[in-house]
């Protein structure tokens, strides 16, 4: 079970990554997108929802990702991603509830570039009982 | 490819005109390894009849995708898009040497100065996937 003290708190992440072109491109040949100037709207979910995962997997945080399904996803997109980006992210416990014994659990991903937000996601992840 | 006139009033309740994406084991195989999301229930049948599933499973961050290339087809370019959120509904199951669809649509459900809001629709085999499926885009 998530520990209740968890929710509303905002966890950096250590690291930072940069996107390479190639990832991008690959990206975009999956889906049929020829112009490969920005990524496509979806495409931070290769970076946020693990850098998430490493965010949260400390075990006072208490959320079990084996046992993990997507509810929901939504994107602000502020700045469109680029090959050659570098981002810090950050992610916050926003809302957790549960039901029927599953615990829902939405995560908010900030993805910063300096310290402007570049694209703000939420992934609503069902913990099944 | 989407027609970009296709909407060619830009109003509420105008509606974009209909694709189908084709999504099959290959495709599955090319996301699992252009998102990092190798987990088995999207390329291994029988890991996913293990755990209860039908068949093998699409991503539901690939369906995202489709619509989203759909969405970013009709708005120019993925620069356009501001918003995009879904919820997943149901799964879209993937047989082996099958092509299965995905047939997307969208109604104009907002227009303010600069943006317009799609509700978007997605279904496979005739079963709606997502749920309460909008984007945001400049227009």
């Amino acid at each position: 079970m998530l520990n209740p003290d968890s929710v509303g708190r905002t966890f950096e992440g250590a690291n930072s990554i940069t996107v390479t072109q190639s990832e991008i491109d690959a990206f975009c040949a999956v889906i049929g997108e020829t112009n490969t100037s920005v990524a496509p709207p979806t495409f931070s979910i290769r970076i946020s929802l693990e850098q998430s995962q490493s965010i949260l997997s400390d075990p006072s945080i208490g959320l079990d990702w084996t046992r993990l399904v997507h509810g929901d996803q939504k994107f602000e997109i502020f700045s469109p991603i680029k090959g050659g980006d570098t981002f810090t992210c950050s992610s916050t416990i926003e809302n957790y509830r549960v039901a029927a014994g599953n615990e829902i659990v939405t995560v908010r991903s900030d993805l910063k570039s300096g310290s402007a937000i570049a694209l703000s996601s939420w992934s609503t992840l069902v913990v099944r009982a | 490819m989407v027609d970009s006139g296709g909407a060619r009033m830009i109003e509420v309740g105008a509606a974009l005109p209909t694709h189908t994406f084709t999504i099959n084991r290959e495709l599955l195989k090319a996301y699992a390894d252009a998102s990092g999301d190798q987990n088995p229930i999207h390329q291994n049948e029988e890991f996913a009849l293990s755990v209860g599933l039908p068949n093998v499973i699409a991503h539901g961050m690939l369906t995202m995708a489709l619509v989203g290339k759909f969405v970013t087809d009709w708005a120019g370019g993925s620069s356009n898009v501001t918003h995009y959120g879904a919820r997943f509904i149901k799964p879209v199951i993937v047989p082996a040497n099958t092509d299965i669809d995905l047939t997307v649509s969208a109604v104009i459900s907002a227009v303010e100065d600069g943006s317009v809001t799609l509700d978007l629709t997605a279904t496979s085999a005739g079963v709606k996937v997502l749920g309460m499926a909008k984007a945001v885009v400049k227009k």
